[in-house]
C-alpha cells in the first residue's frame, strides 16, 4: 500500500505513543478505536517508523478508513476513521 | 537484648498482611501477567488493583502508575527518560544539593552525555529557594527535579511552589517523594508535578517494588526495552508478589496515615528533645517542615561511624547520613551544602522512627546515647576542650 500525505485533518481524539515501541503503536490503536464512535477520527502520535506499514494494513484488515499521515518533525500523525456512519 | 530499629528510612519492616497478600503470588498464582490464560490473567488482575492503591495513595489515576524495580530505577526513569524525550528542546537539567545519589549521578550521567545540569544549593534548614531554582532556569532547560523531603535531614522541600515555577516554564517537574510517599499526605495534583519517585518498602512494603508516577501527557523515552509491560514504557516481566504487596503496603498507609504520624511525631520530638541535651550536639534540618518520624543531628568531633557501632552493641540501630554516604565514609554532600563544616557532617546521626517503635525504645537510646559519645569524645583527638568543659557549657538547642 502506498503512503497517503494529508494536512489539517481534525480529529476527535489524540493518543501520543512517541517513544513507545512495537508492537504498542497497534495497542493503543485497538484500544483507542474501541473507545470512538462510528464515523470518528483518532489522531495517533508517533515516532515508530513501522507504523507507516503497519497502520495502513491494520484498517484493511479490520475495515476502518485509513485517512492518511502528516509528517511532523521528530514524528507522524497518522488518522484513521472508524468505520461505519456517524 | 531487644532491638530497637531507628532506622526506618532505610527499610522498613513487612506488615503481616502485606506478606498474606504477597503468599499467593509466590505460590500457586505464578503465572506470567503477559499469558492468556488464566494463571496469567490473575496476575494481570493483581498487578492492575495494585496500581488502583498505589495511585490512590498519591491522587493519582491508575493508568499514571509505572511499576519499576527501585526508587533508583524511578529516579533515573524520571530523569533520563524525560530529558532524552525533550532533548530537541533544550539540554539542560536542574536538580538541588539535597538530592539523593540516584538523582545526582543521573544528572552526572547525563552531564557526560552533553547535558548541562545545575546543582541549586539547599540553605541551612536543607531547604531549597524556590527564587534560585527559577533563577538557574535558561532557554534550555527541560527538566528540573527536587527531592520532596531529605532522608538525611528530614527537611520537607517547598515543591508547590517549585512545580508552580517549573509550569509556568513549561519544564517538566520531577520529585523523589520516597521519604514521604506513605509517611505524609502526598497529593500530585495539589504538588503540581509531572513525575514523582516512590518506593514500597517506605511504607511497609517490599523491597523490590517501586513506582514513577507519570502524569498523563507526558513524554518519557524508556530505560529498558522488550515487551510491552507497564504500557510499553517498562518492559521486563512484572515483579508481580512484590508489585501485590507494594499495592496493599499503599492501601493500609492511606488507612493509617494520620495514627502513624502521630505516633512518630511524638517519639522524635521526645528523642529530639533528649538527645539535644548532649553538649555540642546539633538538630540538623528544619524544625518545623520535616518529616514527622525523623531525628537527625551532628555531633561535634566524633564519626559518624563510631557511634553507630557503639549503638549497635546496645541494641540500637541508626544511621549516619544516607546509607550509601554510611558505607563510602563520605561527608553528606546536603550537609555540606547547608553550611556544615566537613569535619561536622562526618560527625551525621539519623534515627528514623516507624509504628514499630515505643517509647521505652526512645527512652533507652536517650539514656545510651550520651553516654557513647562521650566515651567516643574521650578517645577523639579533635575534642580538645574536653568532656569537662562541654559540660559546663550545657546543650545546644539550636539548629546547626
Amino acid at each position: 500500500m502506498s503512503l497517503k500525505f494529508v494536512e489539517n485533518i481534525k480529529a476527535d481524539v489524540t493518543s501520543d505513543i512517541v517513544y513507545m515501541m512495537c508492537p504498542m503503536h497497534l495497542l493503543k490503536l485497538d484500544e483507542q478505536m474501541k473507545e470512538l464512535d462510528p464515523g470518528q477520527v483518532l489522531e495517533l502520535l508517533t515516532d515508530y517508523d513501522g507504523a507507516l506499514e503497519d497502520i495502513p494494513a491494520w484498517c484493511t484488515k479490520t475495515g476502518n478508513d485509513f485517512l492518511g499521515i502528516d509528517e511532523e518533525d521528530d514524528y507522524y500523525k497518522i488518522y484513521i476513521r472508524k468505520r461505519g456512519n456517524r | 537484648m531487644s532491638i530497637k530499629y531507628f532506622d526506618h528510612i532505610a527499610a522498613n519492616p513487612l506488615l503481616p498482611e502485606v506478606l498474606d497478600a504477597m503468599m499467593p503470588y509466590f505460590k500457586e498464582q505464578y503465572g506470567n501477567p503477559m499469558s492468556m490464560y488464566d494463571l496469567g490473567m490473575n496476575a494481570k488482575q493483581a498487578i492492575e488493583t495494585a496500581r488502583e492503591q498505589v495511585a490512590r495513595l498519591i491522587n493519582a489515576k491508575p493508568s499514571e502508575i509505572i511499576f519499576t524495580s527501585s526508587a533508583a530505577e524511578s529516579n533515573n526513569f524520571a530523569l533520563k527518560g524525560m530529558a532524552l524525550a525533550r532533548q530537541e528542546i533544550g539540554r539542560h537539567i536542574i536538580i538541588s544539593k539535597a538530592e539523593h545519589h540516584s538523582v545526582l549521578n543521573t544528572a552526572r550521567s547525563l552531564e557526560k552525555q552533553g547535558f548541562v545540569a545545575t546543582y541549586v544549593p539547599v540553605d541551612k534548614y536543607g531547604m531549597v529557594d524556590p527564587d534560585a531554582v527559577k533563577k538557574s532556569i535558561t532557554k534550555e532547560t527541560t527538566v528540573i527535579s527536587v527531592i520532596h523531603a531529605s532522608s538525611e535531614v528530614g527537611t520537607i522541600e517547598p515543591i508547590k511552589e517549585i512545580a508552580a515555577i517549573a509550569k509556568a516554564h513549561k519544564i517538566a517537574f520531577h520529585t523523589d517523594a520516597v521519604a514521604t510517599a506513605g509517611n505524609i499526605p502526598v497529593d500530585v495534583k495539589d504538588l503540581g508535578v509531572d513525575a514523582m519517585s516512590l518506593t514500597a518498602h517506605q511504607f511497609y512494603g517490599p523491597k523490590g517494588a517501586a513506582a514513577m508516577y507519570l502524569k498523563t501527557g507526558q513524554r518519557i523515552l524508556p530505560l529498558i526495552y522488550g515487551g510491552i509491560q507497564e504500557g510499553g514504557r517498562r518492559a521486563g516481566t512484572e515483579n508481580v508478589p512484590a508489585i501485590v504487596g507494594m499495592g496493599k503496603a499503599a492501601e493500609l498507609a492511606e488507612a493509617g496515615l494520620s495514627g502513624r504520624m502521630a505516633h512518630v511525631r511524638q517519639l522524635r520530638d521526645r528523642l529530639t528533645e533528649g538527645i539535644l541535651k548532649i553538649p555540642k550536639v546539633h538538630a540538623t534540618g528544619h524544625p518545623e517542615q520535616r518529616l514527622p518520624g525523623l531525628a537527625s543531628f551532628v555531633v561535634e568531633y566524633i564519626e559518624g561511624e563510631g557511634m553507630l557501632l557503639l549503638l549497635l552493641a546496645k541494641g540500637i540501630y541508626a544511621a549516619s547520613g544516607s546509607a550509601c554516604t554510611s558505607k563510602a565514609l563520605k561527608a553528606s554532600p546536603v550537609l555540606v551544602s547547608m553550611g556544615v563544616p566537613t569535619s561536622m557532617a562526618h560527625g551525621s546521626i539519623v534515627f528514623s522512627l516507624g509504628i514499630g517503635n515505643t517509647q521505652e525504645g526512645v527512652d533507652s537510646c536517650i539514656e545510651e546515647f550520651p553516654l557513647i559519645v562521650k566515651r567516643l569524645r574521650d578517645m577523639s583527638p579533635f575534642a580538645k576542650e574536653g568532656w569537662g568543659a562541654m559540660e559546663a557549657e550545657g546543650g545546644n538547642k539550636e539548629g546547626a
